[in-house]
């Protein structure tokens, strides 16, 4: 992860840059992502490159633009529309529950709404109250969307490709902390060479990645907490601890197999994210887990997550914030050395 | 520096102001008034006009009574507003698009879709029942103004596809109250969507009276606020809502972008069959408006002008019967529901858990000794 390769961000623009050229369907509109490129400059040089009419500034409210978007996707457009912050997409929520999310079941798919709604979210860059939400779960829990979240740039480069070529809608999460990270040179396609590849197959939206082998414990990470459970995997390693860290990528749907497969490797799991811990995101995780791996685990799942508090000011937020001492805590919480039942002949794993 | 949008792109208030007091072309009593801004449709549209609302009005009792059966779970009726929902809809192209509400299957009726296919939301083996792109009609749903954005979106995505078509979008004067109205009035102005937004202020929104809603001058003003024309137009006279209506819409296909129409008429029914308007409203105020009735309205201009006699209007009136007795008896059979619905179109591809659940309820079904209903893949 501590390489020089693009960042983010530009792995994110570089994705709609390519997705615009690939299909003249495609557009890219939200609030100041025209001539500015974007409160975080994701959307930079793209109306230069394409025009108004591809990639433009709409009035300043977020049901128009989601609503708009619906519209326009009925006739045929492929909307790429941006929230600024995540908990200014709320005022978007009912377009996005009640119509994006249900107008293919509605009319039983003679409908279908590709539009993508790619959201900056979470804490982590001292940003004042209603600028650092994790709000997956408000969109997990509502059948009909997808909902994706890239840990790395090569990963926010391949799953904006795959969400924009998507029949379904998508809600993309983007770890705002974690735009100006470098990955891998060479990790983009196309950011160095000029080339646009063609989008990924759909299957890249159902998959998580195991993005660290390790036989002890599996720690669960999404979107900005994949570099926290890297490192914390790291120092584990130092504690004699060998961690396995997923990377779930893609929320809804959620990859059972990756997952259930690795923590009946491990026999050990924590999931960690920054949103409150209290009908979380982890916690279904941890149900998921426990109903497919109960005779592989060797201690109860654990959450790390956030307090169950709303999103502290900068000057708190590192106590909010779930960091490498935390997930380290858990981890020596996970019964290493309880008793092996003399009678359950053996472990249970298989 | 900043964007200073030319003055000569806006244009004058005076110029989008709604002209004083609805505009009507036939008085309540079927006379033919003077010197009116719009011309009248020619009669044989008059005549399609009546026969349609004559049917439509059947329709709509067939469909009321179908609820007293228990054949629908919830009717909102629109009876009164047949010179709405028929006028506007014969006012429009085929290529348009009709963006309604739930109170507005008169209109999707005179759009020319299946009545069966129509009340399949109210009906309850689906949320809706026709194809939207085959009548270019939208998808009926409940939560008040939201449609009206997508119609927007749509309209604008025509625009900028070079076609030329136009939006007509569907609210209740209740509904104008809601953020996402205001945010789909203000969106059509900035993007120049071709979309006519068709405020049916039928005076209640439930029990709520139009003077909780707004202080607004008419509805029809609001549309100045937001820089395109309103207009206010009497709701019970077909012949000046299909009239004001055309006209803004071939103003919008045009180019000349989005315009408000309100249409003052009244919901002589309560809300829903379920709603008890006897709590809310006098008797005198549904009489008062019931001497306004808009099929009567246009039958007597009709027969003044000859071209309605009681032969003709007989016909009308058996088609209309003919094509309830024709609903009724489809609406007799019990529709067909397939449980392996309910997981086909909730994605495109359906999840490994989508799969799951499927084949759960397959073989729950299957042990009930129910009909089979596998795990369908979507289309
Ligand atoms: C967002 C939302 N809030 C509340 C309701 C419940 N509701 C259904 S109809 C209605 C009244 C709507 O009145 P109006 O817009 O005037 O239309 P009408 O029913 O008179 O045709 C209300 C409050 C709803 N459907 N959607």
């Amino acid at each position: 992860m501590s390489a020089n390769g693009p960042t983010m961000a530009q792995a994110l623009t570089a994705a709609l840059r390519d997705s615009l050229r690939a299909d003249p369907s495609v557009l890219v509109y939200g609030e100041d992502v025209g001539p500015l490129g974007g409160v975080f400059r994701i959307t930079d040089g793209l109306t230069a490159e394409f025009g108004e009419e591809r990639c433009f500034d709409t009035p300043l409210a977020e049901a128009g633009i989601v609503g708009t978007a619906i519209g326009h996707a009925m006739y045929g457009l492929r909307p790429v529309v941006e929230m600024q912050f995540d908990a200014f997409a709320y005022p978007a929520f009912e377009q996005i529950t009640s119509h994006l999310a249900k107008t293919r079941n509605r009319t039983r798919g003679r409908i279908a709404l590709p539009v993508v709604v790619r959201v900056p979210y979470g804490g982590g860059i001292g940003g004042v109250e209603h600028h650092s939400d994790s709000s997956e779960v408000y969109y997990t829990h509502t059948p009909g969307l997808r909902v994706v979240t890239p840990g790395t740039p090569a990963d926010a480069y391949r799953l904006l490709r795959a969400a924009i070529a998507c029949d379904d809608p998508v809600i993309f999460l983007e770890p705002k902390r974690r735009y100006w990270s470098a990955g891998e040179p060479g990790s983009v396609p196309g950011a160095a060479s000029g080339e646009s590849p063609p989008a990924p197959q759909p299957e890249e939206l159902d998959r998580a990645e195991v993005r660290r082998s390790g036989t002890d414990v599996t720690l669960i990470a999404y979107g900005p907490t994949l570099a926290t459970a890297l490192e914390a995997a790291e120092a584990a390693e130092e504690e004699g601890w060998s961690a396995e860290v997923v990377d779930l990528r893609t929320l809804a749907p959620f990859d059972d197999a990756t997952v259930t497969a690795s923590v009946r490797r491990t026999g050990r799991a924590v999931v960690v994210h920054e949103a409150a811990a209290f009908c979380g995101y982890g916690a279904e995780v941890a149900a998921r887990i426990t109903e497919s791996c109960f005779h592989w685990l060797e201690a109860p799942v654990l959450r790390v997550g956030g307090f169950d508090i709303p999103y502290p000011p900068p000057k708190l937020e590192h106590h909010h914030l779930p960091g490498v001492d935390r997930v380290l805590d858990a981890v020596a919480r996970l019964q290493w050395d309880a008793p092996v039942p003399a009678a359950s002949g053996g472990r249970g794993r298989s | 520096m900043a964007d200073m949008t030319s003055t000569d792109e806006r244009a004058a208030a005076h110029d989008l102001l709604p002209p004083p007091g609805p505009i009507r072309l036939i008085d309540a009593d079927g006379v033919r008034l003077d010197g009116t801004a719009h011309p009248l449709p020619p009669l044989d549209v008059l005549v399609r006009l009546h026969r349609r609302m004559v049917t439509g009005r059947r329709f709509d009792r067939q469909s009321a009574a179908l609820t007293r059966q228990g054949r629908l779970a919830v009717y909102p009726s629109s009876l009164g507003q047949e010179a709405c929902q028929v006028g506007a809809v014969l006012a429009m192209d085929e290529a348009d698009w009709l963006f309604p509400t739930y109170r507005d299957c008169v209109a999707l009726v005179a759009r020319g879709l299946d009545p069966v296919e129509a009340l399949t939301l109210l009906r309850g083996d689906w949320h809706c029942g026709y194809d939207p792109y085959l009548h270019r009609v939208a998808p009926q749903c409940t939560p008040l103004a939201t449609a009206a954005l997508h119609a927007v979106g749509l309209a604008d995505a025509a625009r900028r596809r070079g076609d030329e078509l136009a939006v007509l979008a569907f609210l209740g004067d209740g509904a104008t109250s809601e953020g996402d109205a205001h945010e789909a009035l203000n969106f059509a102005a900035v993007y120049r969507a071709p979309v006519v937004f068709f405020v049916q202020n039928n005076q209640w929104a439930i029990s709520v009276p139009l003077s909780r809603q707004t202080k607004a001058p008419t509805l029809a003003h609001k549309a100045v606020g937001y820089g395109m024309p309103g207009v206010q137009v009497d709701g019970n006279d077909a012949a000046a809502v299909h009239a004001v209506v055309a006209h803004a819409l071939h103003a919008a296909r045009a180019g000349a972008g989005p315009a408000l129409v309100e249409a003052v008429t009244y919901r002589m029914d309560p809300h829903t069959n379920a709603d008890d308007a006897g709590r809310y409203r006098d008797e005198a105020e549904v009489a008062e408006w019931r001497r306004r009735d808009p099929i009567a309205r246009l039958e007597r201009y009709l027969r003044t002008a000859g071209a309605l006699d009681d032969a003709a209007l007989h016909a009308v009136e058996e088609a209309a019967e003919r094509e309830a007795a024709e609903l009724r008896a489809r609406m007799a059979q019990e529709p067909r529901v397939e449980p392996a619905d309910l997981f086909a179109h909730v994605l495109a591809r359906p999840s490994a858990q989508l799969r799951g659940q499927a084949a759960l309820l397959a073989e729950e079904l299957a042990a009930e000794g129910g009909a089979p209903a596998g795990p369908q893949e979507a289309r």
